[in-house]
């Protein structure tokens, strides 16, 4: 008996065992470690900061960086490393906030799909192409056109047309989850399709769910941060690095550090959340579980 | 193969009549409309351009009329260039964008393949490590930043190349690049995954075991079999180019579809804005239809029927 318990393998949840694995990958932990600076540093550093992301300098335009403003100041003498920390909380929220609306369509509308069957699920299927072979920017600009206003509404417009892959996704997972063995031993003792839905299906796709989240939210960062270089995102004074790098464009040749900071923040913050995707992606694979 | 093919096509029309109703009535929702210009006509003005263009009409008669235009190639009038119509300035912008789309891709093929054919010949050399941990970098960096550190680098710091606009080569390279990065990255990661697969197949061993020189072998056996996955990533990758190249167009002042599509949402016109997606989602699913077609062409295992 002490020798089976000995050799068998220590118990450990999927949870447990991808938490082990995620902190075994480097870039992922090196992304989330930035992440999460980025974030403290958008909910902190205004407190910190002399200055204010909207407070103008007119006698200190275009400067470089230098110690009273460390990556320099913009056209209007605004300070640009406060505007730089106040778009990544506007970067930040778009990530977010996309996210959970996606999340709130797409899930709902993928497990009723997957449920349903039938033509209610090849109707909900065929929908779903057609909006896939949409050229996703266009659209948003669309709807984005329409809703118009706040920053609210960007989170709305891109959410809105961004769900149809988790749907896709739910769907795909519940189909193929309800051929499983497991599955089947639930209903046969005795579980209601609500209970096996709630407590087999839906926690089982979640591993999947939360890496396409994960991927996803670098791509709603990006979006709204074209949206605003375009001019049709986040209306001034409220910072984002894609506005910073329209009105910095202006004046590239005289301060290219005005297009420099908020390209490379773009690049930075999309890189980490694709590493700790990636880190993610690997660590809640059952089929690598040791 | 040729009922597969017809069947694709229908649904093609199928897609694309509900992509243009959609588009339809999101426009029309818009609000504002084709004369909201910086000063206000008359309402009696306003009035003889809805009835000219026939917006007075309901939206359901205009869509109506707008597709019967569309059977004879006429995607409409455009409302901000006036006396054009929107075939014409669709054709104009067609080429560069096209040119665009397609050097880069040729781009990225030239960049993804021999990295990733390279990182499997030789893996767990620096030359593997170096070529992920770039595929990896370039997958998840949007060609928008690249090209604005291009920008930076080669035309305010060295001024090797012009910031922007179109007509000569200096002008294609930085945006077919920026745009090819992200695709190259995949197509790299792609081959390489492939490659080390199909090396360790039977057929590779046997072929060895013959004696065939190594060359033979790479590019007899294991080229082409570990380009077969890389074609299911390059056509998608092709597709996304396409619609990728929409912010890579307003960034380098490319007069391509992408800048039209801005400037008619801006102008709210309405003709601009249909013919523009119709377009990308008529260039999207015709790629992907293309790539599915080659599917069968590379691979004879692959059978539609």
């Amino acid at each position: 008996m002490t020798i089976a318990t000995e050799s068998a393998r220590p118990h450990h949840t999927l949870w447990g065992d991808a938490w082990i694995r995620l902190r075994r990958n480097r870039l992922a932990v090196a992304g989330a470690i930035i992440i999460l600076i980025i974030a403290l540093a958008a909910i902190i550093y205004p407190f910190f900061s002399k200055y204010d992301f909207a407070s103008q300098d007119l006698n200190a335009i275009l400067q470089g960086p230098s110690s009273a403003h460390l990556l320099g100041t913009d056209e209007l003498g605004r300070d640009v490393l406060t505007r730089l920390v106040s778009g990544a909380r506007t970067s930040l929220m778009v990530g977010v906030f996309t996210q959970i609306i996606v999340l709130g369509i797409g899930m709902p509308i993928g497990a009723i799909s997957a449920a349903a069957g039938g033509w209610v699920d090849n109707i909900m299927m065929r929908f779903v192409d057609v909006i896939y072979a949409f050229p996703d920017i266009l659209l948003i600009i669309l709807v984005r056109s329409i809703l118009g206003g706040s920053i609210y509404m960007i989170f709305l417009a891109i959410g809105l047309v961004n769900w149809v892959g988790i749907a896709r996704l739910v769907r795909g997972q519940i189909l193929s989850l309800k051929q499983r063995d497991f599955v089947t031993a639930a209903r046969v003792f005795g579980g209601s399709g609500g209970y096996t839905t709630m407590r087999h299906l839906l926690p089982n796709s979640l591993g999947p769910v939360i890496v396409s989240v994960t991927f996803n939210i670098p791509r709603a960062i990006f979006t709204e941060a074209a949206l605003s270089y375009i001019g049709i995102g986040v209306q001034p004074p409220t910072p984002s690095w894609g506005a910073m790098i329209r009105d910095g464009y202006n004046v590239i040749f005289a301060a290219p550090h005005l297009v420099l900071f908020p390209a490379i923040a773009i690049g930075l913050l999309m890189l980490s959340f694709t590493f700790l995707g990636d880190g993610l992606r690997d660590a809640l694979d059952p089929r690598l579980r040791r | 193969m040729t009922r597969y093919i017809i069947n694709r096509l229908l649904w093609l029309i199928v897609v694309l009549f509900v992509v243009s109703l959609i588009t339809f009535i999101l426009m029309h929702l818009v609000p504002g409309g084709p004369w909201d210009k910086e000063k206000t006509l008359a309402p009696q003005v306003v009035e003889a351009l809805n009835k000219k263009y026939g917006l007075d009409q309901p939206i359901i008669v205009q869509f109506g009329n707008y597709l019967g235009g569309i059977l004879h190639g006429d995607l409409g009038v455009s409302y901000s260039f006036q006396d054009r119509n929107v075939t014409d300035i669709i054709l104009q912008g067609l080429p560069k964008t096209a040119t665009l789309g397609v050097v880069a891709f040729i781009l990225a093929i030239l960049i993804g393949i021999p990295f990733g054919m390279a990182a499997a010949l030789k893996q767990n050399s620096w030359i593997d490590y170096l070529s992920v941990l770039f595929s990896t970098i370039f997958a998840s960096i949007p060609g928008f930043v690249l090209g604005i550190l291009l920008i930076i680098i080669l035309s305010v710091e060295l001024h090797w190349l012009p910031t922007g606009g179109w007509g000569s080569v200096q002008q294609i390279i930085m945006p077919a690049f920026a745009l090819a990065t992200l695709p190259a990255a995949f197509i790299a990661r792609m081959t390489r995954a492939s490659t080390l697969e199909v090396l360790r197949q039977d057929y590779v061993r046997t072929a060895q075991a013959m004696g065939l020189r190594q060359r033979v072998i790479l590019t007899r056996h294991v080229l082409r079999n570990s380009l077969i996955p890389v074609v299911t990533v390059a056509g998608p990758e092709l597709a996304a180019l396409i619609s990728g190249s929409f912010i890579i167009e307003n960034l380098f002042s490319i007069p391509g579809i992408g800048r039209m599509f801005v400037n008619g949402v801006f102008a709210r016109d309405y003709g601009l804005i249909m013919g523009s997606v119709l377009f990308y989602a008529f260039a999207v699913a015709l790629i992907n239809l293309v790539v599915d077609i080659m599917y069968a062409v590379i691979d004879p295992r692959i059978r539609f029927d």
